[in-house]
């Protein structure tokens, strides 16, 4: 029993990460209808500005709480001023065009990003700092869970919080949904579109860097590949939810990171893509507008 | 207060409008009536500054206003009601009303502003919580309106307030009309396929054929008139 209780709190994790990223693709899908290829490399970015804050404070002595928080906000901040430029660089000039360009421009900007951090950096693996420390209170269920998976439970559920809040209360969550749903009508209201997709690509990336904070801390190590592999995953997860929706985003990847964990620690570690990807297909085959997607009608 | 002068529109190769010229002025009703494909929506949108205009000038309140942002010219007090409603499905009715007041900060103002549209649709602030996609067509006509007018518009642009409705629910939207033209003193301009209800309120009005007007009269005459009753009213 203590095993399935370690699987599932490893899955919920991992889930939970997989959550941060596709948040972003789903958002962006939801806006403008393009799947944003580039939006891992934005996750891989943000682990490595927290890398590189969280090394330089903690070479002049900063607490490790300190250094979190600075290397968290630096992260989600510099990613999304990634994402901003992305979008106005990438997907802004393309508006108009057909639904293909935008995409092959999103692959472009991905393939960019990833040689551009080969060369700024290395392609070798980095020992990422060990930034979640262990907490006494957590003791009696560290032994099964883990302290560092318990603290990116935590912490996820709290950003998750915060996203809800924002978009269901306040003016600008307001008008990202608006315009979601009816951009001409938004147009007509007064809302500036242009400003709104830019707001979510910045969301969106500041979720990112804190995803890859977390999980560069938790598995201690980063290179530049990282965003490719993390933002398939969380892609999956995003169709598997229902691409467009939230609550199905973060449905999904739960359900994926659970499945994972449990494949891995039932059968094989070896089948844990197989498993993932196998349930993509099974969904996509029964319920192609996923978890909690609804069916698009297109009008002829 | 509003003047369209030799305005052009054309979409890529096809030029929808051609030469147009009408004037609004300020408190009066408006008319806009035409077949299918005439142009009328085409109009509304070049005002509201989704469509760019090719050529001519747009002049509300004495400024050149065809270049800007329909941001702009929401925030300026030009304000629509498109065809088809637009309705925000997911949105509750509240926040569909927020919506209209989107560019406003005036939290008072936007609170006696809706308190006077549900004044006008009572059954609007029954259905506050639910969301606009669950309304019924009238309803939703309702809701489009209030949510124009939770923008305290100095113009207000209708484009087919009476598509799909029953006649009963048109005479209740056609009654509010005037009325928010009278109370609010709004300026109105209505485009309609329904042209008798629309000249029956009008002050004045337009008849639009293939992206040029044809007829620019007061609404009584137009109603007198053989070649409108012939196209038009069905008589």
């Amino acid at each position: 029993m203590d095993y399935f209780i370690e699987l599932f709190f490893v899955g919920l994790t991992r889930g939970s990460i997989y959550a941060l990223i596709a948040l972003g693709y789903t958002m962006v899908y939801g806006i403008i209808g393009l799947i944003n290829f580039a939006h891992g490399e934005i996750y891989m970015i943000g682990a490595f500005t927290s890398f590189i804050v969280a090394t330089v404070l903690s070479i002049y002595g900063f607490p490790l709480l300190a250094i979190v928080i600075v290397a968290g906000l630096a992260a989600a901040v510099w990613s999304s001023a990634y994402g901003y430029t992305i979008e106005k660089l990438a997907y802004r000039p393309l508006r108009k065009a057909p639904r293909l360009a935008p995409l092959i421009s999103a692959i472009g900007m991905s393939i960019f990003l990833q040689n551009y951090v080969l060369l700024a950096q290395t392609s070798d693996f980095l020992p990422f700092p060990e930034l979640i420390p262990e907490f006494d209170f957590m003791e009696p269920v560290a032994h099964i869970v883990g302290s560092s998976d318990l603290v990116i439970l935590i912490v996820t559920t709290l950003v998750m919080l915060g996203l809800t809040f924002l978009i269901k209360f306040t003016k600008i969550g307001k008008a990202m949904r608006a315009t979601a749903q009816d951009k001409t009508m938004a147009v007509l209201v007064g809302i500036n579109v242009d400003r709104v997709i830019s707001a979510t690509f910045v969301i969106g990336s500041a979720l990112a860097a804190i995803g890859g904070l977390l999980i560069a801390s938790h598995v201690g190590q980063i290179n530049f590949y990282i965003g490719f592999i993390a933002g398939i995953k969380a892609f999956t997860a995003a169709v598997l939810g229902g691409i467009g929706s939230i609550p199905g985003a973060v449905l999904g990847s739960l359900v994926l990171g659970l499945t994972e964990s449990f494949a891995t620690g039932y059968i094989s570690s070896d089948y844990e893509d197989v498993f993932a990807f196998s349930l993509l297909v099974l969904i996509l085959i029964f319920k192609p507008s996923g978890l909690l997607g609804k069916a698009e009608t297109q009008k002829v | 207060m509003l003047e369209l002068r030799n305005i052009n529109v054309a979409y890529g190769n096809i030029q929808v409008l051609h030469g147009l010229n009408i004037e609004i002025k300020s408190g009066e009703i408006i008319t806009l009536i035409g077949a299918n494909g005439a142009g009328k929506s085409t109009t509304l949108m070049a005002i509201s500054g989704v469509v760019p205009v090719r050529s001519g000038k747009i002049v509300f309140e004495g400024e050149p206003v065809h270049k800007l942002s329909p941001e702009k010219l929401v925030a300026m007090g030009i304000c629509q009601v498109p065809e088809g409603r637009h309705i925000f499905p997911s949105l509750t009715v509240q926040e569909n009303l927020d919506m209209g007041a989107f560019l406003r900060n005036d939290s008072d103002g936007i609170k006696d502003d809706l308190d006077y549209v549900f004044s006008l649709f009572p059954i609007l602030a029954e259905r506050r919580s639910q969301d606009g996609g669950t309304l019924s067509g009238g309803e939703q006509q309702m809701l489009a309106m209030s949510r124009a007018l939770m923008a305290r518009p100095k113009l207000l642009l209708l484009d087919e307030p009476s598509m799909g409705l029953a006649p009963l629910v048109i005479k209740r939207i056609f009654e509010i009309i005037q009325k928010i033209n009278k109370e609010q003193n709004t300026t109105i301009f209505l485009v309609e396929q329904n042209a008798n209800q629309a000249l029956h309120i009008a002050d004045r009005g337009y008849v639009i054929e293939n992206g040029v007007i044809t007829i620019s009269d007061s609404a009584k005459s137009l109603l007198q008139n053989q070649d409108v009753q012939k196209a038009y009213l069905g008589i």
